[in-house]
């Protein structure tokens, strides 16, 4: 394109040497780069940053989904309605101590199957296949096989009922149905963060436990005071990810309980879900979307803070 | 003669604590293994349940539950929970779908998030850096925050295309699923992590050879970007094959549904388990197919995602 239009003398300009300064592209770098970005400019501004704006604009209107009616602003309305709303305290409670289970629980077995993979030996790398296998199991495969073992009458009962235990209806009883959906998303995920912990194992350096075993140093000691450290930026990113991932619980409890029994395991989304698209309440959703985003900012925030005073130590 | 005595005396010394070390490695290799393999177990015999279940009939899936059988191809193994499968939903569209919506949203997604990504690394402009803070910053965002306000916002959006013309509203359609996932904040970050580790002579010597930005892109970056390339594949791949949410609540037409949101119709009326195992083992075995084939680059997709401070 730039040939036919601004050059008339191809030949001319491959032959003599452009004089000193000139350039011998015709657009200016900058129009390049900013060519270059539209395509993902346009679209992260439609699909991501508009979306953004608009959860703070909806959250304080009564938008319905699909309304003749032009949605009008009803200022703090959606709130005083939500934080009335029994369902509302249920789903942002489960979330939490959904959250507050799974990230350090997850982590840890997700460190310890790292330090167990990191081993030479053979057969490693079958380890760590088959650790990772349900990684790549969708979410949505993982909740009807764990829905099937957790029956009444399921795998889990019949493997505890050889041991003479009777186990009880795992997802039918309010006391058991949010641990029970804890287990199956740490046996989901945890192969994920094995990895990301073994790429941070793998950049500490050998010679550092070479030096610390000839000063005596035990196994324990040495993760205390070798591994750890190092893992410090790893141990960040794993934290932050878990966390927001432990926030957006939706597909076990639709798959699973629907919420139940007695909101048991409804959570956030899947209350702004079954109001904002079952119920079409667009405005009330996004008040819901607007506490979520709330609570992924400040746990965000805490993590950089935390980890921002480690450093200047 | 006592000098070299003492030193043989010694050196069988070492060699018969050496050898109590070994033994006591060799009980640890084994703890070790055995340690590891209950693991494979805990996280393996599930999935082996699902697939070895779903050919056997739902009475046998119960009887066989007691038993080391549940893990076992034994009794009576059919195929008519596939057959069954087949007549109660229409698995070959649904798992076009997924195949249309996955590959056309990954390969979109390489060029779109590369090109902007070899921008913000490689050229420079004014608003650079705002810019690539913005992106950054929108990586803590989940998705689910704004799904609700983004169904209401794609009910909005105009669309034209050559044989219906202009339209209102995206619900139900194609472009819902694919074209939100296209650019991706995460995967320009990762192209842009690994675009400038490439030294930027290269550049320089493109440009004095008279190629202009676009081609410097499309054949130097690119092609030495293979790692890259793979990592944000997978790592697209993944959520666009197992998107659950999104098209549970954008489509409504049966035609137009993805393998994940199918599942839905076996948990209505007369379940069937060995049904559900069979449909599950359709849709997660041509991945864990995949997985094992590109193992290292899944490994490596992951391992690299995590690397940022």
């Amino acid at each position: 394109m730039s040939t036919t239009q601004t050059d008339p003398t191809p030949i001319a300009a491959t032959a003599v040497a452009p004089p000193h300064g000139s350039k011998p592209i015709g657009r200016s770098p900058a129009a390049v780069a900013w060519l270059m970005l539209v395509p993902a400019g346009v679209l992260l501004i439609t699909f991501l940053i508009i979306p953004i704006i608009l959860t703070f604009i909806l959250a304080f209107t009564n938008a319905r989904l699909i309304s003749p009616r032009p949605a009008t602003f009803v200022g703090v309305d959606n709130f005083i309605r939500l934080f009335q709303d029994e369902t509302f305290w249920a789903s942002l409670r489960n979330t939490v101590v959904f959250a507050v289970v799974i990230v350090p629980v997850q982590s840890a077995i997700a460190l310890g199957l790292a330090v167990l993979v990191n081993k030479k030996m053979r057969g490693i790398n079958f380890f760590r296949t088959v650790y990772f296998l349900p990684v790549v199991t969708s979410i949505v495969v993982v909740s009807m096989l764990w829905l099937f073992m957790y029956q009444p009458n399921g795998l889990i009962n019949a493997v505890l009922a050889r041991f003479g235990i009777q186990g009880p209806d795992w997802l039918g009883n309010p006391n058991t149905a949010l641990f029970a959906i804890i287990v199956l998303s740490i046996w989901q995920a945890c192969g994920m963060h094995m990895i990301i912990w073994l790429s941070g194992l793998q950049t500490i350096p050998g010679e550092l436990y070479e030096a610390a075993e000839i000063d005596g140093a035990t196994k324990w000691q040495q993760f205390q005071h070798v591994t750890w450290p190092g893992l410090r930026p790893t141990a960040v990113f794993i934290l932050i990810t878990i966390t927001i991932a432990a926030f957006s619980l939706f597909a076990q409890v639709n798959l699973m309980t629907q919420g139940g029994p007695l909101d048991a395991t409804t959570t956030l989304v899947f209350m702004a879900v079954r109001v904002g698209f079952q119920q079409q309440q667009t405005g009330y959703a996004s008040a819901i979307s607007l506490v979520f985003f709330a609570l992924v900012l400040i746990v965000t925030l805490i993590y950089r803070y935390l980890t921002r005073d480690k450093d200047a130590r | 003669m006592p000098e070299i005595t003492a030193h043989v005396a010694d050196a069988s010394a070492t060699a018969v604590v050496h050898e109590a070390g070994e033994k006591k490695q060799t009980g640890r290799l084994v703890l070790g293994y055995i340690g590891r393999i209950v693991l494979c177990g805990v996280f393996g015999l599930p999935l082996l349940f699902l697939i070895i279940s779903s050919f056997k009939p739902d009475l046998q899936i119960f009887a066989d539950l007691t038993s080391i059988k549940a893990f076992l191809p034994v009794g009576h193994l059919t195929l008519d929970n596939y057959l069954g499968v087949f007549q109660r939903v229409p698995f070959a569209t649904f798992m076009i779908n997924s195949i249309i919506i996955s590959v056309v949203t990954v390969g979109l997604g390489l060029i779109v998030n590369s090109m902007a990504a070899f921008a913000l690394s490689r050229i420079k402009f004014r608003g650079q850096q705002l810019i690539l803070g913005v992106i950054l910053a929108t990586l803590i965002v989940p998705f689910e925050t704004m799904a609700l306000p983004l169904l209401w916002w794609s009910n909005k959006l105009p669309f034209y295309d050559f044989v219906n013309g202009y339209s209102q509203g995206w619900l139900d359609t194609y472009q819902i699923q694919i074209v939100p996932f296209i650019a991706n904040a995460f995967a320009i970050f990762l192209f842009y992590q690994y675009f400038d580790s490439i030294p930027k002579s290269l550049d320089e010597a493109a440009t004095v050879d008279g190629a202009g930005w676009f081609r410097i892109y499309r054949s130097i970056i690119m092609p030495l970007s293979g790692p890259a390339v793979a990592t944000v594949a997978i790592l697209t791949f993944l959520p666009a094959w197992n998107q659950y949410l999104w098209p549970l609540m954008v489509v409504q037409t049966e035609s137009l549904r993805p393998v994940m949101v199918g599942i839905d119709y076996f948990k209505q009326l007369n379940v069937s388990w060995g049904q559900i195992m069979a449909y599950a083992t359709m849709i997660t075995v041509p991945i864990l197919v995949l997985f094992i084939a590109f193992q290292r680059s899944f490994i490596n997709s992951i391992a690299s995602s995590g690397v940022k401070g």
